[in-house]
């Protein structure tokens, strides 16, 4: 929406389909899937890292709240989704929605507090927060497993019909099809009245407070959202890497998860995904040729991006391109 | 009748320093009530302290005849209280019309709706539209605010007090920094103001204050220094050595 030129001033630019994105996404996911049956564990990996980097999206991009602490909600959704595998919950669907209900728990819970900060002070208590929830889950050792994680459960099948197979075509299919759904879902949201006043808070508090928005409901009401769909994230990570580590509620994954975010470019949502597949994709090749200084690459990159933004490089080309026709 | 606005000995101190002193005031619907005093006199903080962006040290706030003094921010717009700001407080990258739409969708109770695209409530479009219209902001509707010019954003801070539906509008200086080519605009907008409506206007420009009010407030420090029609204000001693400066 932002960023485009309204094609007649005197309208508001329209909303998007909410469905268009999450078409092209299962599109191109599917094509790969197909495509590419040799690497179904990274396509998996790409679907969860997206759908984390998506709720972060709507935390950061969307509510403009500054956050270095959202693998919290990640790790605490993967962590109920394996104790519950552990306990006999066998059922993945279920197993998503305890994952989903952590997340947004702790969420819930922590943003009541966080949220009466903000900028610095907020990014500070964010990791925080994630660094005491790590720290309960190591020494939480009957429940968690402690530092040599959680592991030896096992996930039944998919809507009872589809087992779980080594290749990973059902985990694959099934982190896609979570991803599309949690996509259409955020597209509703921003575009929803609900979503306008977020990005009015992002812009300008005052502003919103003056209009008689209750600024703090709003922005615990999206964290909490966000922290439900980080925990789903996390609890199909549990579920299809049948492990559970701590770094999964570690600062590293926070921080990589905003990283991406700011590569694909914030507040747009597709760009979380194009962010977290670009950076996923980048680590998986650049560590495979070189698992010591792949990071070189991902700075680079990041770099590039900082100094060059794609909107920026995209007008630039499409003016070439413009001028090339002319001459 | 009661008032729709009560301020009653209104004090607030930050620390030592004392920028509110026992001011009170009353607005009745249909009143025009300025209020001047120089810099520093505490006009803002008087604002913030209605609207409830800041807690008094002591004194009351009734809007309607009730006791809002302990209420936050949105619940005093909800009981219909609105306020301009001195600086253009706007979403500056977000069209003009959405802006309206925020307004209007707070005033319905709408904006925790969470699935219905703002596209498919066209009645508040329209209402929208309509608003910008009447305020001669039609042809820039999707524009993003930043992209207007100064005296246009201060048109569109109004069109978001109005948008509400207020019964008290407190007005935070709404001609400054407005250039003179853009201002008659804004002018005929504050002429035309609905006659019910209750409203507190702050300004520095005397023409325009002796054109719209029909009561002004001096305040001095902190404290009311004069409260009277616009004949006796100009007339006012102390006044016109204080502040009129003639």
């Amino acid at each position: 929406m932002s960023g485009a030129l309204p094609s007649s001033i005197n309208a508001a630019p329209r909303c998007v389909p909410a469905w268009r994105a999450p078409l092209i996404v299962l599109a191109l996911g599917l094509i790969a899937w197909a495509a590419l049956p040799e690497q179904l564990g990274l396509l998996t990996r790409v679907a969860i890292t997206a759908l984390l980097v998506l709720s972060l999206d709507l935390v950061v991009g969307i509510a403009g709240l500054a956050t270095l602490g959202h693998a919290a909600m990640f790790g605490i959704g993967a962590y109920a989704a394996g104790i519950a595998a552990l306990r006999g919950v066998a059922d993945p669907l279920l197993g998503l929605l305890l994952g989903g209900a952590a997340g947004a728990l702790l969420a819930a819970v922590s943003g009541a507090f966080l949220l009466r900060y903000n900028g610095l002070p907020l990014l500070m208590l964010t990791v925080a927060v994630a660094q005491i929830v790590q720290n309960l889950a190591a020494k939480w050792r009957d429940l968690t497993g402690g530092d040599d994680g959680l592991s030896g459960f096992t996930v039944g099948p998919l809507l009872g019909r589809f087992e779980f197979d080594l290749a990973g075509q059902v985990a694959s299919l099934y982190a896609l099809v979570v991803l599309v759904i949690g996509l259409y879902i955020a597209r509703r949201l921003v575009d929803s009245p609900f979503g306008l006043a977020l990005r009015g808070i992002h812009q300008n508090r005052a502003r919103m407070a003056a209009l008689g928005t209750p600024v703090p409901a709003r922005l615990l009401a999206i964290y909490t959202a966000a922290g439900a769909m980080a925990g789903v994230a996390g609890a199909l990570s549990a579920q299809t890497n049948a492990i559970v580590g701590l770094d999964s509620l570690g600062f590293a994954l926070s921080a990589e998860a905003l990283v991406m975010l700011v590569l694909g470019g914030a507040g747009t949502l597709v760009g979380a995904v194009g962010g977290a597949t670009v950076f996923t994709l980048l680590h998986h090749t650049a560590a495979s040729i070189n698992p010591y200084h792949w990071l070189f690459v991902v700075g680079a990159a990041l770099m590039g991006v900082v100094l060059l933004p794609p909107a920026t490089a995209w007008a630039w080309l499409r003016g070439r391109w413009a001028g090339a026709g002319q001459g | 009748m009661t008032a729709l606005l009560q301020v009653q000995a209104l004090d607030k101190h930050f620390g030592g320093l004392h920028v509110t002193r026992h001011v009170s005031l009353t607005l009745q619907a249909g009143d025009r009530l300025a209020l001047i005093g120089p810099n520093g006199a505490g006009k803002t903080t008087l604002v913030n302290l209605i609207s409830g962006v800041i807690a008094p040290s002591a004194g009351r706030v009734r809007l309607g005849g009730q006791d809002v003094t302990a209420w936050g921010q949105a619940e005093r717009v909800r009981a219909g209280l609105a306020r301009t700001f001195q600086l253009t407080t706007l979403a500056p990258k977000l069209p003009v019309q959405r802006q309206v739409e925020m307004a209007l969708f707070e005033r319905e109770g709408l904006s925790g709706r969470f699935w219905r695209c703002i596209d498919d409530y066209p009645l508040l479009a329209a209402e929208a539209q309509a608003l910008l219209a009447s305020l001669g902001l039609g042809p820039l509707a999707g524009l993003a605010s930043e992209r207007l010019a100064y005296g246009q954003q201060r048109l569109v801070e109004l069109a978001l007090a109005l948008a509400l539906r207020p019964q008290v509008l407190l007005l935070d200086e709404p001609m400054a920094g407005v250039p003179q080519g853009e201002g008659q605009r804004l002018l005929d907008a504050l002429d035309a103001l609905p006659a019910r409506l209750a409203v507190l206007i702050i300004e520095h420009d005397m023409d325009l204050v002796f054109r719209l009010a029909r009561r002004i407030l001096v305040l001095a420090e902190g404290a009311v220094l004069a409260e009277g029609t616009p004949e006796m204000i100009r007339n006012h001693p102390q006044v016109r050595t204080a502040y009129l400066g003639h």
